[in-house]
């Protein structure tokens, strides 16, 4: 179950903690990944630790729309085959109440978590739907249904992604190609290591099953929606949020 | 025929994958030929690729036969 042998998966992000997560996962059930994200150090790290092979990467700084437009086709050349399967996973925060948010703080997070995977959808697309197949999972947030103070932009993003998945979904349904949504709750990676131990402690004593979440166990649910068994699945969001919110 | 409804049928052909013989210019894309509306919209960014012209939205939306579509196209390529 769940192999992706000879598929080529294009995600972004990959440098941080859930998005490398992702890119082993997929790499471990047989795909070719093509890993996207800002620092090519780290990038090539990950090449690195993945053992080179059926592994390639893309710098992108998908904040520029024409380097978000190009990413599909710079991905198709590295890997020598089409895009099978895409992972929006690329985001970014720029957390403040909404009465100190500026337009530069919103415009960005609107554009980088939303508009650049658009963007990549719709590259992806293209060539998906005329060879009758592909999958693409956007990663989202719990935030983009509860919402969460601070996160007015980074929220309006990730719940604009669900409606945007689900219209894809529809578009793209008469031809076998799926658009689902993963929706992570709280994951630990070293951009919330930082949180202090009480701010942790907290949150912990929300989450019914006891613990924060591993990047692995979003990888485990985007290994899913990629795979052929999850044919059946279109335009759903499966939060994966250790019970923190039952959505 | 002209070249560009030589190669408008062709397109026609291989994206919907029917008979040459069924591709005649009076053809209506979605009813003889089979084609949904994501058909008719690949379709229009196959001919502004192949004929490098732009077709915008209000112009697709009216090319509904093969003629049409070589219509649109010798009247870009002309002007």
């Amino acid at each position: 179950m769940f192999k992706l042998d000879g598929k080529v998966a294009l995600v972004t992000g990959a440098s941080g903690g859930i998005g490398g997560a992702i890119a082993a996962t997929l790499h471990a059930q047989g795909a070719h990944v093509v890993l996207s994200g800002t620092r090519e150090n780290a990038l090539q790290e990950q090449v690195k630790a993945l053992g080179g092979e059926r592994v390639d990467y893309v710098v992108a700084n998908l904040s520029n729309p024409a380097e978000a437009d190009a990413l599909i086709a710079k991905a198709e050349e590295k890997a020598g085959a089409p895009v099978d399967i895409l992972v929006n996973n690329a985001g970014l925060t720029r957390d403040m109440l909404a009465l100190r948010m500026k337009d530069e703080d919103w415009d960005q997070v609107l554009n980088v978590d939303l508009s650049s995977p658009f963007r990549l959808c719709r590259a992806a697309l293209k060539g998906m739907l005329r060879r009758r197949a592909g999958r693409i999972v956007n990663i989202a947030s719990v935030v983009g249904a509860t919402g969460n103070a601070g996160q007015a932009n980074y929220s309006a993003a990730k719940a604009g992604m669900v409606g945007m998945s689900k219209s894809l979904a529809q578009e793209a349904g008469s031809r076998g190609v799926t658009v689902n949504v993963v929706a992570p709750g709280f994951i630990v990676t070293p951009m919330t290591d930082v949180l202090p131990d009480a701010q942790k402690e907290k949150l912990q004593s929300q989450i019914p099953l006891g613990r924060l979440g591993k990047p692995e166990d979003i990888a485990a649910a985007v290994l899913y929606l990629c795979s052929e068994e999850a044919g059946w699945v279109t335009g759903s969001t499966l939060h994966v949020n250790g019970g923190m919110a039952m959505i | 025929m002209s070249e560009i409804a030589d190669k408008v049928k062709k397109i026609v052909v291989e994206h919907l994958g029917v008979e040459e013989s069924k591709v005649t210019p009076e053809a209506s894309f979605i009813d003889d030929l089979g084609a949904d509306s994501l058909d008719t919209v690949e379709l229009v960014m196959a001919f502004e690729e192949a004929f490098n012209v732009e077709i915008p939205e209000d112009a697709a939306e009216k090319i509904a036969t093969v003629k049409d579509a070589i219509d649109y196209i010798e009247k870009q390529k002309a002007a």
